[in-house]
């Protein structure tokens, strides 16, 4: 038989508001536990929440971005539950109504498809603190600095059908909140997770699968690598004559295997309710204006606007929108060296993001300044250099060896193009190589290729290709 | 004996014929001499007291004094207070020193009133008789046999007995209103949203309600001049500007329009109590009131309701007391489950945890819109039976409650028989007006309450009918024999 898989997911991007979503507490990450928490996040007798406007001004950025509809009118609810990290016995969540509604948005696959992801809604929560199992023998540490930071927890229709969609949905999401800059995206420190719902189904029946949610997915690899090995449990599952179960699933990342947290039935009734501690969040227009007053350019419309303004590629442009970032960093090169375009896209989709990968940098932390890249595309250009330099240079300014100038001086690398100088060893190559001259003259074109070879050994690669070929082809054919 | 009300001891204060150290001495002496009997305090702050007396007679001296500068008031034991213990009249809490001051507790330090202790209260304010409190039932001073009412029944035997000038209070569904009336003192539970909750322990969010409670309705609105204000710390307090609740005390009652709910004036109303609101009415239309008979229809059901919505947020509200971080923790506890088991199962009394497994069920996956969404529907038709009401009148009469003070252990066996003893007061919380209690007379010698609502925001108009009242009854400076 054949599978389809469905798969649905739901992202907690953490805000970045300065303090935290109900109090005034600081939600910097990285401090000693339990130094960031005031007595409204330790859930003391006696304190009130008081919402954090940022939080709802994100929220609603958010949700212009994905096109949805943000709701005039939204309700905080209380989640009932006990856990040691979580100080008041239920977390502040949205339920009923959310802040954003229906939203979508546009996600390019692989094969350069494109493909629309509906999201159901987005909601407005806090967070819960931490439980340290491993640095106490015996016991276990709570640490409450990350109870009460804001969450939008975004959750999509089942609409992917592949673990590469799902991630591809994922990375779009992550780029939509970096570029509106209310989630840094940091995957490693938990400010940007998710959580995966499974399901598969024969092909062509429209009635969903029973789904597993897949939890401790929080890298976009193990997004991929935990949902092919879910579907193919399951699928291996109902062929053996067994049947899938709701339940949570914890990914294990050493063993690439999903396995059982707790079923349906051990599920919690979390009895929400509205919280009478908050009045409803009432979205004005004014609030609506300010926020479209603060969006900027988005990863689609820039992707568009540089394959139309730059005459980039698709497969360029999405490289180079997907931060903000890169797109600032390649229009900003773009401005200085007046190069063309095309060029600066190929140097910052090949030599910088290769050595940026390489060292697990950021494009923000690149130890070759726009500046550099300018000028290094400027030499490439007016023929300073030839391309193939070019790379050479580009690793000495990584290595902060100076500027592009300086080690072109230095290193001796500038390209000959003064048209005697050619002459004098296009000259000498031919004298060298009387045979193959005549065997060129007489027809065997392909010749060429080893004349040029050997001109550009004899300068050190420094010689200028287009005008070695120029001058080569008329002096053999001359 | 006849005592000085607070507005008469800010007169002495401010002519210096009596310091404030001397005056909170004077206080300290009698809750000392006399709380025995009585239970109302759960801490008295001594030491804190003296010093904060020192600081008014300074500004005393500076000529940098208030209205209630240096007098000495007493806080209910569920405001937060830094540095002193705040219980909420339960074991859990009994450990429990809050690293904060409430919003009332700050705006009454702000004041220059001097704090004499936290009294005695029902656990988490859960009781209408102070006999769910841990440490032990308060007496009423006018029979050392009966209940002071409850849940602030601390407060008002303190006031009642002038172990205090007046005192702080909180209700939820009648818990101002009528330990004031079995105590035969003043109390007022404004309109919700009038005074900050923020630092109050909260029972039932959307009902809860601080207050004050004095001898008299002008030493009521001395109070809430200082308790009364929007405050960033609660989203649920209102901005509406504050008037002097002072200023109108004298206005004319020429023309007010007093509405009787029949409902209220049916045969489970004991006689004599009838006789004394008649009374009373009678009073009324002698300072120029017109009374109507008015209606509201659905307040039969305001009890269920106020036992699906009060218990279902308690539930909620309580589960923060878990063993973990703060307050009660059981011995040993084996693993988490344990902990919190053992912890909420020793550390609250019954009444709470009868209260919080009637939440939990309320609020639970099925019963959800049978019970909790109902019961808010309820809400929603009580509130709209006032708002009919207040079309035809600008304030409503009854009596506080159906009974004077009953005996210790009377009701605690039959909670149902308890719970219906604030049939006339939980109406106006779940429609979050503004209600008072004030002494109308005396049945069997005990305390008969006359209970005084209005519409959203109209403090002024009830402390102005209440201090008329007072002009020409005397019921408000009786002090129970032997205090």
């Amino acid at each position: 038989m054949e599978w389809e898989t469905v798969i649905g997911l739901e992202i907690h991007a953490q805000l970045l508001t300065k303090s935290k979503i109900f109090s005034g507490a600081s939600t910097a990450f990285g401090a000693e536990p339990n130094t960031q928490a005031c007595a409204i996040d330790l859930g003391f007798p006696g304190v009130l929440p008081v919402l954090n406007e940022a939080a709802a001004h994100m929220a609603i950025k958010f949700g212009l971005g994905v096109d949805a509809e943000i709701s005039k009118k939204s309700v905080f609810a209380r989640k009932n539950y006990f856990y040691p990290d979580l100080p008041k016995g239920y977390q502040i969540s949205q339920f009923e109504l959310p802040v954003v509604g229906k939203g979508h948005i546009d996600v390019q696959l692989e094969d350069g498809e494109i493909k629309r992801i509906n999201i159901t809604r987005a909601h407005l929560e806090e967070d819960a603190g931490k439980s340290l199992h491993e640095d106490f023998q015996g016991c276990t540490g709570v640490d409450l600095n990350r109870a009460g930071t804001p969450l939008l927890e975004i959750v999509s229709e089942p609409d992917m059908r592949s673990a590469k969609e799902a991630v591809a949905y994922l990375k779009a999401i992550h780029s939509m909140v970096r570029y509106l800059e209310i989630c840094d995206g940091n995957m490693q420190e938990g400010s940007f997770r998710c959580d995966a719902n499974v399901s598969v189904r024969p092909v062509g029946q429209e009635k969903l699968g029973t789904r597993a949610e897949l939890k401790n997915i929080n890298s976009f690899r193990y997004v991929e690598r935990a949902i092919n090995i879910e579907v193919e449990r399951q699928i291996a599952l109902i062929e053996s004559g067994g049947t899938v179960a709701q339940e949570t699933r914890l990914y294990d990342p050493n063993k690439n295997e999903t396995r059982s947290m707790r079923s349906k039935e051990e599920a919690n009734d979390y009895r929400y309710f509205p919280d009478p501690d908050l009045l409803p969040l009432v979205i004005t227009e004014d609030m609506i204006t300010r926020a479209k007053e603060d969006m900027p350019e988005l990863p689609q419309q820039k992707r568009d606007r540089f394959m139309e303004q730059y005459s980039l590629s698709a497969y360029d442009a999405n490289v180079l929108v997907s931060s903000r970032h890169m797109a600032l960093y390649f229009e900003t090169v773009v401005a200085e060296s007046r190069a063309q375009p095309k060029l600066v896209a190929n140097w910052v989709t090949g030599e910088l993001l290769a050595a940026l990968n390489k060292e697990n940098k950021d494009i923000s932390e690149s130890p070759v300044s726009t500046t550099a890249l300018a000028k290094l595309m400027e030499r490439i250009s007016d023929n300073t250099i030839s391309g193939k330099l070019a790379k050479t240079i580009f690793e000495s300014l990584w290595n902060q060896e100076g500027g592009v100038d300086e080690i072109i001086e230095q290193k001796g690398l500038k390209q000959v193009t003064d048209t005697g100088a050619i002459e004098a060893f296009i000259d000498k190559i031919l004298a060298d190589n009387p045979d193959h001259v005549a065997e060129y003259r007489s027809g065997k074109e392909k010749l060429f290729g080893f004349f040029v070879g050997q001109a550009m050994k004899a300068s050190g690669g420094k010689m200028n290709p287009q005008q070695l070929n120029e001058l080569l082809k008329k002096k053999l054919e001359a | 004996m006849i005592y000085k009300t607070i507005a008469q001891l800010s007169a002495d204060l401010h002519a210096k014929k009596i310091s404030s150290v001397e005056l909170t001495q004077f206080f300290i002496d009698r809750i000392k001499r006399l709380d025995g009997s009585l239970n109302s305090f759960i801490t008295l702050s001594e030491e804190q007291a003296l010093t904060a007396a020192k600081q008014a007679d300074e500004h005393f001296a500076k000529n940098k004094a208030g209205v209630l500068t240096g007098i000495p008031i007493a806080q209910k034991d569920i405001f937060c207070t830094h540095g002193v213990k705040t219980s909420c009249g339960s074991k859990m809490l009994d450990n429990f020193i809050s690293p904060y001051d409430a919003t009332v507790v700050t705006r009454f330090k702000e004041a220059g009133t001097v704090m004499l202790g936290k009294t005695n209260m029902d656990e988490f304010a859960m009781g209408s008789s102070n006999e769910t409190s841990y440490y032990g039932p308060v007496k009423n001073p006018w029979d050392l046999e009966r209940v002071p009412g409850g849940s602030s029944g601390g407060s008002a035997a303190a006031v009642a007995a002038y172990l205090a000038p007046g005192a702080t209070a909180t209700d939820t569904g009648g818990s101002i209103r009528q330990p004031a009336g079995l105590c035969g003192i003043s109390g007022l539970k404004p309109t919700y949203g009038r005074v900050s909750r923020y630092g109050m322990v909260a029972f039932a969010s959307s009902l809860d309600q601080g207050g004050p409670m004095a001898r008299t309705a002008e030493d009521l609105a001395l109070m809430l001049n200082v308790m009364a204000g929007v405050d960033i710390k609660d989203s649920t307090s209102i901005d509406t500007p504050v008037p002097d609740y002072t200023a109108t005390l004298n206005d004319s009652l020429q023309g007010l329009k007093i509405g009787l709910p029949k409902e209220f004036f049916n045969e489970g109303l004991d006689k004599d109590i009838a006789q004394i609101i008649q009374t009373a009415i009678k009073e009324y239309e002698k300072l120029g009131a017109t009374i109507h008979e008015i209606s509201l229809p659905n307040s039969a059901l305001s009890i269920p309701a106020y036992y699906v919505i009060a218990p279902a947020e308690c539930s909620s509200n309580l589960a923060r007391f878990d063993g973990v971080r703060y307050g009660y923790r059981c011995a040993d506890p084996k693993d988490l489950e344990d902990l919190y088991k053992r912890s909420r199962s020793e550390g609250f009394g019954s009444e709470v945890k009868r209260r919080i497994m009637i939440g939990t069920y309320a609020l639970s996956a099925g019963y959800y819109d049978a019970y909790y969404l109902k019961a808010q529907k309820i809400r929603g038709l009580i509130r709209q039976d006032f708002i009919d009401a207040f079309k035809k009148v600008d304030l409503i009469l009854s009596p506080t409650s159906p009974t004077t003070a009953f005996k210790l252990g009377e009701k605690t066996s039959d909670p149902i028989s308890m719970y219906l003893s604030d049939m006339y007061t939980i109406a106006v919380n779940l429609a979050g007006l503004p209600g008072m209690s004030i002494p109308a007379g005396y049945a069997n010698k005990l305390p008969v309450g006359l209970q005084l609502v209005g519409n959203l925001f109209e403090e002024a108009k009830l402390l102005n009918a209440a201090h008329r009242y007072q002009q020409v009854t005397d019921w408000h400076t009786h002090t129970p024999e032997g205090f």
